[in-house]
């Protein structure tokens, strides 16, 4: 049967599993829209502006391991996807972006609308496409999925002019996938694996490192084999935690400028770092040459060019990290004579003692609200089993130190790029993915107002998405920077005028709270959480209150700022870039 | 340490500007990139001359790898192998150099491909110092212009096992 380009499109992303389409409608998409208007089976979820469109099917594709998909238009609603695929470029998040396009006989016109859209995102997508035949319409939008779901997923654009989705063509849907050019490597090799398995069966120090990458290759079980059997101490990226249980008693919560103390004093001494599925950022290494400098490196990725690109590695092993700890753990087992835990005594009585050093803490107040506290109340009334959302900065780095995850797939944040005004749509998109599921967006004042129009989408579908701002009238983590590094010079960072978040809450048919005192804090939490509806909580925090432990930029990890510390203003640390 | 790397892709529409943005993106050098469509018209192959350490030549090749069009990549510098660069050298000579030229152009196994009055364009073939060597040659005989094409390069057959 002969169909439209238009009608191809939704057949095939009805055959991918698609269920929500996130998108915004404009002149040349205005035939697929046409089509979404009375389906039943594919809900157009209409955002408030495109990149809200590309966060949501990002948060989406994060909290439920599926695809997300947006569609938007060309010109401007092209170039606003660009943020949101930078972002999940980073993250390596699996979405599939429609972006309309003029005409092919007006491409390279300067047409009205019209941006080179696939030239644009060429190097913030896994791969694009220009569909330029309504013949070909349905392998690609196949190998679309099938590219941004495999080996290291990330998103893909396509292309879609105007004439190929008004065309017709007969419908044939293509069965498998096959891309000569492209075969990712699942399999870990299997010498290197012996050879990581001797290391760690030698080493008297070891730490797992885990990231994104167990997240993505669902590998928890397996990690938590290999920890538990090999008693290795854990410690997480932002992007890997609850890929670990954090309340596990060998998790030592996360590394890197904002991790704990014993986090990064454990990785400067130990000496074999097990890097699993991650991609050693300088956020993660602080100066790489004084980056854990006893320690033998074994990296496994399914990424080839993750693998030293940043650090010397000794072991490398490429695959699919599920399939390699799999392996691993098999070949492990024939080691098992030894005890392990009589090998690991002194190393983890060693740790025990840095916990007990310097735990991750902050200073209570009776008079003024804590942002840590607000977090530590959400974890203690979700009883750890939210999806948190996060936006960037200092709301950011809290979430992740004070709310612990204990399974994957429960924090959504931008830990590659750091992009403000993504946790707000992504919740929108995590919440369809998960509709009896309590999602709350930790943000800043500063963040939230970067996607604040989103508040309508949340409130017309009716998502009971929470927003809890921690608002301290500041961009707080700059702010932060210029107290410690720019001699107190508040160069912008003080935003004056923030808007009444209550009243705007209320103004776009949510429902707005607040607490300004440490007393009010749970009650208003309790109360958000009762409401089946959009609730944006403004928490009046200490503005003064800083990230910390913290690892000046360019500082090796083991060089950490603390609270108590802080000898105001006679010792300044010089930032280096 | 300079590497000639040659690699084999998708004849597609923006496989070359892929490539290209890589280089740019991550701050790699090309000294010369050549493209053309193989003997399978669907695959074309890249012959790109680059230069770094140890560390970014493992990581452009690496990079090159990833990219989805991308089929098979060989990196020529470590084996044994033939490459070859064009010029298309114009000059104009004083009368008195024109033999001069000439005679200069066949030492280097040159070709005339166009003349005018006062011109020559001079087409040579060969490795990277041939080609140098030649135009230093010309120079003092007034070179109006070239163009080179950049390096093409193809791996040597290794030779048949005798009994």
């Amino acid at each position: 049967m002969k169909m439209t380009g238009a009608e191809i499109i939704i057949e095939c992303l009805k055959r991918e599993g698609v269920k929500y389409i996130f998108g915004y409608p404009g002149g040349v998409v205005l035939n697929i829209f046409d089509l979404l208007y009375d389906d039943k089976d594919l809900k157009l979820i209409l955002t408030r502006h495109e990149q809200g469109a590309v966060h949501a099917a990002d948060g989406y594709a994060r909290a439920s391991g599926k695809p997300g998909v947006a569609l938007v238009t060309s010109g401007p609603g092209a170039t606003n996807t660009v943020t949101g695929l930078a972002t999940a470029s980073m993250d390596s998040v699996p979405i599939v972006v429609l972006t309309g396009q003029v005409p092919t006989v007006l491409i390279g016109n300067d047409a009205f609308q019209e941006a080179d859209i696939v030239g644009i995102t060429r190097s913030c997508t896994k791969y694009n496409f220009l569909a330029k035949d309504v013949d070909d319409l349905s392998n690609v939008i196949r190998e679309a999925f099938h590219i941004a779901k495999t080996g290291r997923p990330g998103p893909v654009l396509i292309d879609l002019p105007k004439d190929v989705t008004s065309g017709k063509a007969e419908f044939v849907w293509p069965e498998k996938v096959f891309i000569r050019s492209y075969n990712p490597t699942y399999e870990g090799n299997k010498w290197m694996i012996e050879r990581a398995a001797s290391e760690i069966a030698k080493a008297r120090k070891p730490v797992i490192i885990a990231g994104g990458g167990c997240m993505i290759s669902e590998a928890s079980d397996e990690l938590l084999e290999l920890a538990e059997n090999m008693k290795i101490p854990v410690v997480m990226t932002l992007m890997g935690l609850g890929s670990f249980p954090c309340t596990h008693p060998l998790a030592l919560g996360m590394l890197g400028m904002h991790g704990t103390y014993y986090a990064n004093k454990t990785v400067q001494d130990s000496d074999l770092l097990i890097a699993i599925g991650m991609r050693f950022d300088d956020r993660v290494t602080g100066k790489v040459d004084g980056f854990a400098p006893n320690a033998k490196i074994l990296h496994i990725d399914i990424d080839p060019t993750s693998i030293r690109k940043n650090v010397r590695v000794d072991i490398p092993v490429v695959g699919d990290v599920k399939r390699v700890l799999i392996q691993l753990n098999k070949v492990l087992k024939e080691y098992e004579k030894e005890s392990w835990a009589e090998l690991r005594k002194v190393w983890l009585r060693q740790i025990a003692e840095w916990k007990k050093d310097r735990p991750l803490t902050y200073t209570f107040s009776d008079d003024v609200i804590k942002p840590q506290f607000v977090v530590e109340k959400i974890y203690e009334l979700t009883k750890g089993d939210a999806i948190i959302c996060t936006e960037v900065g200092q709301n950011q780095m809290w979430a992740a130190q004070f709310y612990h995850f204990d399974k994957p797939r429960r924090l959504l944040t931008s830990g590659g790029l750091g992009t403000m005004g993504y946790g707000f749509p992504a919740a929108i998109g995590a919440q369809l993915a998960h509709p009896d599921k309590m999602v709350i967006d930790i943000a800043g004042d500063g963040s939230i107002q970067m996607n604040i129009q989103e508040l309508a989408t949340a409130v017309i579908y009716k998502l009971p998405v929470k927003v809890a701002i921690l608002n301290n009238h500041y961009l707080g983590m700059v702010r932060q920077w210029q107290e410690l590094f720019f001699n107190e010079r508040y160069s912008y960072s003080n935003l004056d005028v923030v808007p009444d978040f209550v009243a705007l809450a209320q103004a776009y048919g949510a429902v707005g709270l607040r607490a300004s005192k440490p007393s009010e804090v749970e009650p208003v939490l309790k109360e958000a959480f009762k409401v089946k509806k959009t609730v944006f909580i403004d928490f009046v925090i200490d503005w003064k209150e800083k990230v910390y432990p913290m690892v000046p930029a360019g500082a090796t990890l083991d060089i950490m700022l603390f609270e108590e510390k802080e000898k105001k203003p006679e010792r300044k640390l010089k930032a280096v870039k | 340490m300079r590497h000639t790397i040659s690699v084999l892709a998708e004849n597609k529409f923006g496989v070359l500007s892929r490539v290209a943005a890589l280089f740019s993106g991550r701050g790699y050098n090309i000294e010369s990139i050549s493209s053309g469509p193989t003997i399978d018209p669907q695959i074309s192959i890249m012959t790109i001359v680059t230069s770094g350490d140890d560390w970014v030549i493992e990581q452009i090749t690496k990079q090159l790898n990833k990219l989805i069009d991308v089929i098979k990549l060989v990196d020529l510098t470590e084996l044994d192998h033939v490459e070859r660069e064009m010029i298309l050298l114009k000059v104009s000579p004083r009368k008195e150099s024109k033999i001069e030229v000439l005679r200069t152009a066949e030492i280097f196994r040159g070709r005339v491909v166009d003349s005018s009055q006062d011109t020559y364009t001079i087409e040579v073939t060969g490795d990277e110092k041939k080609i140098d060597a030649f135009i230093e040659l010309m120079r003092p005989m007034g070179i109006k212009e070239f163009v080179r094409t950049g390096k093409v390069a193809i791996a040597r057959e290794a030779p048949k096992k005798t009994k």
